[in-house]
């Protein structure tokens, strides 16, 4: 399964800027995994040591926020990788 | 090379460069623009490597490293983690490393990291690649000695490697306690007695205390000093006693505090920052006036340290990591505030002068050849 994955500004730093990568999975946390690879470093930002979803992240498959990583990823889905960021 | 003084800021990383000998301060920065930045400190052991605790508002802690004095930073491979639980116990994720500390001399590319919640990690290849602590992370009575902690979790800081027994370790917890090591990490004990507590329902209670920072005086490692939320305390090993030295600090003033330094080769010599600790707790400079008090006799006596600060309505809050001092024979001394200011002084804070303001909240200030 491939998808393609939206990266937020503040994660750009590990994908040499680019706004989208392709990555690959049938699950949420598999694409992460993929992404992991190619972008060493940019999952531990998003996802803490027990696979949670840090606290000022979201994670869609296309308009659905995921709230695990089992959450399915079909061929040509889209993923978004969000940061909320809160106060000043 | 230069003296730097590498500043951690709410917001980024700046490094403040003597020149003139000390007498002129050049600002760069800032690096890691918007990274929220808790500690940066120098490898004694190798001079031009750096790391620096860091995370953001939306993401996760990691560490960053430098093996040319600042000039890149590549982030480790595997930044402290806890444990992966598998069962129904208590899940922990990092939500920042708070502290670093180099290992002991002789274990070069050893580092220890603290965590909060309170954790404690290991790295063995000069940063890159972190471990949790077992004996301490699982150690089964953790849970009750860090019991205390406030909503951001309870911070684990100070800890300090003897410089005569890599396995020799203290670490302290805010709030939790101050606890000891002998075997280089696998069992531990704390070490509180004698610091009041008088928040607790037990003020003699064996752990639950609150270190805001601990010392070890480099040439006399015997030599420990704690400025704790209540109070300031001496410890001579092997006596396990802390000794209030705050109790010769004027009434008015008060002992409270955050930083605590000492001089680099004196043991009898150190310097505080007291803030307000009444009431609310507003942690602020006693009274809008901001004073460092100095002993040279192990706390026995203090002497206000203010000429130059400002003399009224200046409310200054010093966190625990924002002082230090230089390795000079007219000891400088320097401290960030959280309103942006770096302070110093060349002659072991007996005059002062700003160095620098406008800065982002100051989070540590440290100082590197």
């Amino acid at each position: 399964m491939t998808c393609t994955v939206r990266i937020a500004s503040p994660l750009r730093s590990y994908t040499g800027g680019a706004t989208t990568v392709s990555s690959s999975g049938s699950t949420l946390g598999e694409v992460l995994a993929a992404l992991e690879e190619r972008c060493p470093g940019i999952r531990f930002r998003m996802i803490d040591e027990q696979d949670r979803i840090r606290p000022h992240v979201r994670l869609f498959v296309n308009t659905s926020e995921a709230q695990e990583l089992t959450a399915a990823v079909a061929d040509g889905d889209t993923v978004h990788l969000i940061c909320a960021l809160s106060g000043g | 090379m230069a003296d730097t003084l590498w500043i951690g800021t709410r917001k980024g990383l700046f490094a403040l460069r003597a020149l003139d000998g000390r007498r002129r301060w050049k600002l760069a920065g800032p690096h890691f623009l918007g990274h929220i930045i808790h500690h940066v400190v120098q490898d004694p052991r190798e001079p031009r490597v750096l790391l620096l605790g860091a995370r953001t508002g939306h993401l996760g802690p990691t560490v960053m490293r430098s093996v040319d004095r600042g000039r890149s930073w590549q982030e480790a491979s595997a930044p402290p983690a806890f444990r992966r639980v598998e069962s129904d116990e208590p899940a922990r994720a990092v939500q920042r490393v708070f502290w670093l500390t180099p290992g002991h001399g002789g274990e070069s590319g050893t580092w220890y990291a603290g965590s909060s919640p309170a954790g404690l990690f290991r790295s063995s290849d000069g940063g890159e690649r972190w471990q949790p602590v077992a004996g301490f992370n699982d150690h089964p009575m953790r849970p009750r000695w860090a019991a205390l902690g406030t909503p951001d979790g309870e911070f684990l800081h100070s800890i300090l490697v003897d410089p005569r027994d890599a396995r020799h370790l203290y670490i302290a917890i805010s709030i939790g306690g101050v606890f000891e090591s002998t075997d280089g990490g696998q069992s531990w004990a704390p070490l509180n007695e004698g610091c009041a507590a008088d928040f607790l329902p037990d003020p003699d209670a064996p752990f639950g205390h609150d270190p805001h920072c601990v010392v070890q005086h480099p040439a006399r490692p015997d030599r420990l000093y704690q400025q704790n939320h209540c109070g300031i305390y001496r410890l001579d090993r092997p006596a396990h006693r802390w000794q209030r030295i705050g109790r010769s600090m004027p009434r008015k003033v008060g002992d409270v505090g955050f930083p605590i330094v000492v001089h680099p080769t004196d043991p009898d010599r150190l310097w505080v920052l007291p803030m307000d600790g009444r009431t609310v707790w507003p942690r602020t400079s006693v009274d809008g006036r901001p004073a460092v008090y100095t002993s040279a006799d192990a706390g026995r006596s203090w002497r206000r340290l203010d000429r130059g600060l400002p003399r009224s309505n200046a409310w200054l809050t010093v966190l625990r990591q924002g002082m230090c001092t230089d390795a000079h024979a007219r000891t400088g001394l320097y401290f960030g505030t959280t309103a942006g200011e770096v302070w110093g002084s060349t002659n072991g804070g007996e005059s002062w002068r700003c160095l620098v303001r406008h800065l982002p909240e100051i989070y540590s200030v440290t100082y590197a050849i």
